[in-house]
């Protein structure tokens, strides 16, 4: 994000460039750099809160009164507490034929269609594998977590993307069964510790990892420090 | 997992550094057309989705704001862009702020970038300043720089 500022900037543009990682702001050095110590995703802090994404703006828009580069620091730090996970309802067991992960993924459904109906699809289903394919994706790494070489898992694309698209779909879905706004992180952390779905994703990953597959191909199926 | 985790596994990567700043004197703000370029790799739909180590750009329309998340990385909460898409890409509250005469303008397009860059050197000579010509032919004087 910095480097394109220098960019940006010598095309005669001003530019005020956030940063979220306080080293990394610091060492490319943006003409003006605003560090604001929120979670990662959230570069103007908390999503539905119009107040206090206008004061951060009107912080960074100041350093435009600066007759020469500038870095500064946001004067308010969200904090990740670490433990936070999302408290919503879980579908019950419907099929029991299906492996859990399959019914649960297959329950969630009308609240993912709520969820896209409310927000719009922005981070849902879709990018490696369409909404309807999701249940098969599961059993995809299902086979993976039970054995099965990945390339001959039948998984719908690059597994990283399908992890991707299959915690977007989760964590679309708890926005409609949750009765608030979810603190950074805890969708993740409720995904990934607390569905069959996450756990079937973790499994297939640490077979991968296991079985010494080069490690960009399990690595990016979930955030680098699991 | 935590938040501080993360940022510490990227927190020494290394940073590209520039032997000169450059530094453009800014027009008065409540003249300023503002556009908003991020590096979250949002895209709409029916545009073309970031491959994994995509050095281009993706224009963003202000006026169809059916924006979508093509990030590769894991490494990030979208919850928050999934809430309200002024968490990453603060176009309504800029909206707000023309209405108000804080700023001039809204820029009618803005760019995205991919993020999960190792290797800029394709950034820094081709696609950053395509993107920057693009804005500054709109007549967009002030930018903002939006990561993930």
């Amino acid at each position: 994000m910095s480097t394109l500022a220098h960019i940006f900037e010598a095309e005669g543009m001003a530019t005020i460039a956030f940063g979220s990682i306080k080293s990394q702001i610091e060492s490319t050095a943006p003409p003006r750099g605003l560090w604001c110590d929120f979670p990662l995703g959230r570069p103007l802090g908390v999503p539905g809160d119009p107040e206090f994404q206008h004061r951060v703006l009107a912080t960074a828009f100041d350093l435009l009164q600066s007759p020469e580069p500038i870095f500064a620091e946001y004067d308010v730090t969200i904090p990740d507490d670490e433990t936070e996970v999302l408290a919503c309802p879980m579908p019950p067991r419907h099929d029991p034929d299906a492996h859990p992960a399959v019914d649960e993924a297959n329950g969630m459904r009308p609240a993912y269609e709520r969820a896209i109906a409310k927000y719009g699809n922005r981070v849902g289903a879709g990018r490696a594998v369409q909404v309807d394919d999701i249940a098969n994706a599961i059993e995809a790494f299902v086979r993976v977590a039970e054995g099965t070489p990945w390339k001959e898992a039948g998984i719908p694309g690059i597994p990283s993307r399908v992890s991707q698209d299959i915690r977007g779909y989760y964590e679309t879905a708890a926005l409609a069964l949750s009765d608030h706004a979810p603190s950074a992180w805890a969708g993740t952390r409720w995904f990934l510790d607390h569905t069959e779905a996450g756990k079937v994703v973790m499994a297939a990953r640490q077979a991968m990892a296991d079985a010494g597959e080069n490690n960009p191909i399990w690595f990016y199926m979930a955030p680098g420090d699991r | 997992m935590a938040d501080s985790d993360i940022k510490a596994m990227t927190a020494n990567l290394d940073a590209v550094e520039f032997d000169e700043t450059a530094f453009t004197e800014p027009v008065p703000l409540s003249e300023a057309k503002v556009a908003i370029v991020t590096s979250a790799s949002l895209h709409h739909p029916d545009d073309e989705d970031f491959s994994p180590m995509d050095t281009g750009y993706r224009v963003l329309k202000s006026e169809i704001r059916d924006y979508v998340m093509g990030h590769w990385s894991p490494n990030f909460d979208a919850t928050g862009f999934a809430l309200d898409i002024n968490t990453v890409f603060p176009i309504d509250r800029l909206e707000e702020l023309a209405t108000q005469g804080v700023i001039g303008s809204v820029a009618d397009e803005h760019l995205a970038y991919a993020g999960n860059q190792f290797e800029l050197s394709a950034i820094r000579m081709d696609s950053g300043p395509a993107g920057a010509k693009l804005l500054k032919e709109q007549g967009v004087d002030i930018v903002l720089l939006t990561p993930v």
